[in-house]
């Protein structure tokens, strides 16, 4: 078998299968990256849409600093939680609409590794920014100073596994003509545990309870999704495609 | 028995709404379940029975499609 | 073995059989829990503390399980469904989902309902009545997503591999939220950890339960035995059925 023809289009070498799942992933990281770099509204809405929202709540509830602070832990989880499936519509949708997506599908590698590469780019653009923006938003809401880094890593750890949980959902919902609202009801629901033990992580470092565990956990539960939701991203992709 | 008259049971020592309630509303979910099963079924054998007397008046040559 | 799976996954062959089982799973729920809620409503004796509010267990214990089993159940059709084509699988996890709906929002009302005499409140987030909440969801979710789609095949899978994350997450999300609420409500009451029951008011219970999931798989093979009647209109036998007026 030759490996020496060149496909024009495809930014990945024709080697081997073997060799070639690392290039292919590795190639599909870069160029998400790079068509998310480009669209820097995609990255700037869910940022704005955070401290939108938490600037909503003492807005409709009460300025009282006391009130705020007790609150503000799952606040600004949920609201980060929101933001996130904000985003979440458009992971799969730009590729499906020109085609990209089923090229994607005729790939000699493994779908569930390569779509790895286009949720890596999604947290890398939307958790990570959200992550080190909570605790300027955590300043809003009275949050005590000594959780800010408990803040920001719970929100970090957490959102792998939201991306790739909301990657389902987005999925399974890309073909849909409607398919953004469906996707919040799909997928909140499986967020929560994270959503509780994230929190619980934040109110820990706040009453001044060990923190480790919560975060354990919030990475056990993010192992749990990076070895299960790369295969059912797959096969709701396929589904939608074929669909 | 647990009680002692038929007044007692549908009091349920004073319990008697939530009670009854909780349990009407179990009855009627059920009961409405089975119901509505049941209408889907007949529904769907009218709809065949159509169908087969439509079948059997314009018999299908083999130039039709399905 | 091959084989007989490959039968029972014949429309005609389950249809044939699930007819003939019909009759007894009726008879067998109705007899029960027609047995279960006169003992329990009747001549069970009155719970010390709750009086006799407890009652409202002998429907919300059953409809509780139901509604998490028939969750699993769906799962468990949407495996097969997804890995051996049998098409019957998927049409009885259709048919699962919006009874499973149903039980939930039984249990979530009559548990609603035994907490105002309880705890003096209509709502109350405690770990089992947050927790049926988040199914009634996840049961709402595989069936919008089951109907959002043109086809029929395409919305089948969808809804198999949502049912089957689902119900992964499922343990998941209960023992998170039963790890959320005892850590804001240390000295709580729960409604399902009481004191060993005695056995006078534990056997209407098991009744129930039983006639339950007695319903539970009467309702599953009727509304099963529609869907192929909806699906396998075409076929020659389906028409055989029609013409001889079932």
């Amino acid at each position: 078998m030759s490996s020496s023809n060149r496909c024009p289009s495809s930014a990945v070498e024709r080697v081997e299968p073997r060799d070639g799942l690392g290039v292919a992933m590795v190639a599909i990281f870069k160029r998400d990256l790079i068509i998310a770099a480009r669209r820097r509204s995609d990255i700037l809405n869910p940022l704005a849409f955070f401290a939108l929202v938490i600037t909503l709540f003492p807005l409709g509830i009460s300025p009282q600093q006391a009130l705020l602070a007790t609150i503000a832990p799952g606040l600004l989880w949920v609201a980060a939680l929101l933001a996130t499936l904000l985003s979440l519509d458009a992971l799969f949708r730009a590729d499906f609409e020109d085609g990209s997506l089923e090229q994607l599908l005729l790939a000699p590698q493994p779908l569930s590794a390569l779509v790895l590469g286009k949720v890596a780019v999604h947290w890398l653009m939307t958790g990570l920014p959200l992550a080190l923006m909570a605790p300027l938003l955590g300043l809003l809401l009275a949050l005590p100073a000594e959780s800010y880094l408990v803040l920001s890593l719970s929100l970090a750890l957490g959102s792998v596994s939201l991306s790739l949980i909301g990657a389902i959902g987005a999925a399974l919902t890309v073909g849909l003509s409607r398919g953004g609202v469906l996707l919040s009801l799909l997928v909140l629901p499986l967020n929560i545990p994270v959503l509780i033990f994230g929190t619980g992580a934040v109110q820990a470092a706040i009453i001044g309870d060990p923190v480790g565990p919560h975060l354990a956990i919030l990475g056990a539960l993010c192992c749990g999704a990076l070895m299960l939701a790369p295969f059912a991203i797959a096969a709701s992709l396929r589904i939608s495609i074929n669909g | 028995m647990a009680f002692d008259s038929l007044d007692a049971f549908f009091a349920m020592g004073g319990y008697g709404t939530y009670v009854w309630s909780a349990w009407a509303v179990t009855a009627l979910a059920m009961v409405g379940s089975v119901l509505h099963a049941r209408r889907e079924r007949r529904g769907l054998l009218r709809d065949l029975e159509r169908r087969a007397r439509r079948e059997a008046a314009n018999p299908r040559t083999d130039r039709d499609a399905s | 073995m091959w084989a007989f799976i490959h039968k029972v996954g014949s429309p005609k062959w389950f249809y044939g059989i699930s007819g003939r089982l019909l009759p007894w799973c009726w008879t067998l729920a109705v007899a029960l829990i027609l047995i279960g809620s006169v003992w329990g409503l009747a001549f069970a004796p009155a719970d010390y503390q709750q009086g006799d509010s407890f009652r409202i267990i002998y429907v919300h214990v059953p409809a509780a399980f139901l509604a998490q089993s028939i969750f699993v159940s769906m799962a468990a059709a949407a495996l097969v469904f997804m890995v051996w084509k049998i098409k019957v699988a998927d049409m009885a996890a259709a048919v699962m989902a919006p009874l499973g709906a149903v039980m939930t929002f039984v249990a979530l009302f009559t548990g609603s309902v035994w907490g105002m005499p309880t705890w003096g409140t209509w709502w109350i987030w405690d770990a089992r009545l947050t927790s049926m909440l988040i199914l009634l969801f996840l049961y709402l979710g595989v069936i919008a997503l089951r109907g959002a789609f043109a086809s029929r095949d395409s919305g089948s899978r969808a809804a198999s591999v949502l049912a089957m994350v689902g119900v992964i997450n499922i343990p998941v999300i209960k023992y998170s939220v039963d790890w959320w609420y005892t850590l804001h409500q240390p000295a709580s009451f729960s409604i399902t950890s009481r004191p060993s029951m005695p056995v006078e008011m534990w056997w209407p219970l098991l009744l129930m339960v039983l006639g339950f999931y007695a319903f539970f798989m009467a309702m599953t093979l009727m509304r099963t035995r529609s869907e192929i009647l909806r699906r396998e209109a075409g076929k020659h036998w389906v028409r055989e059925l029609a013409a001889g007026g079932a």
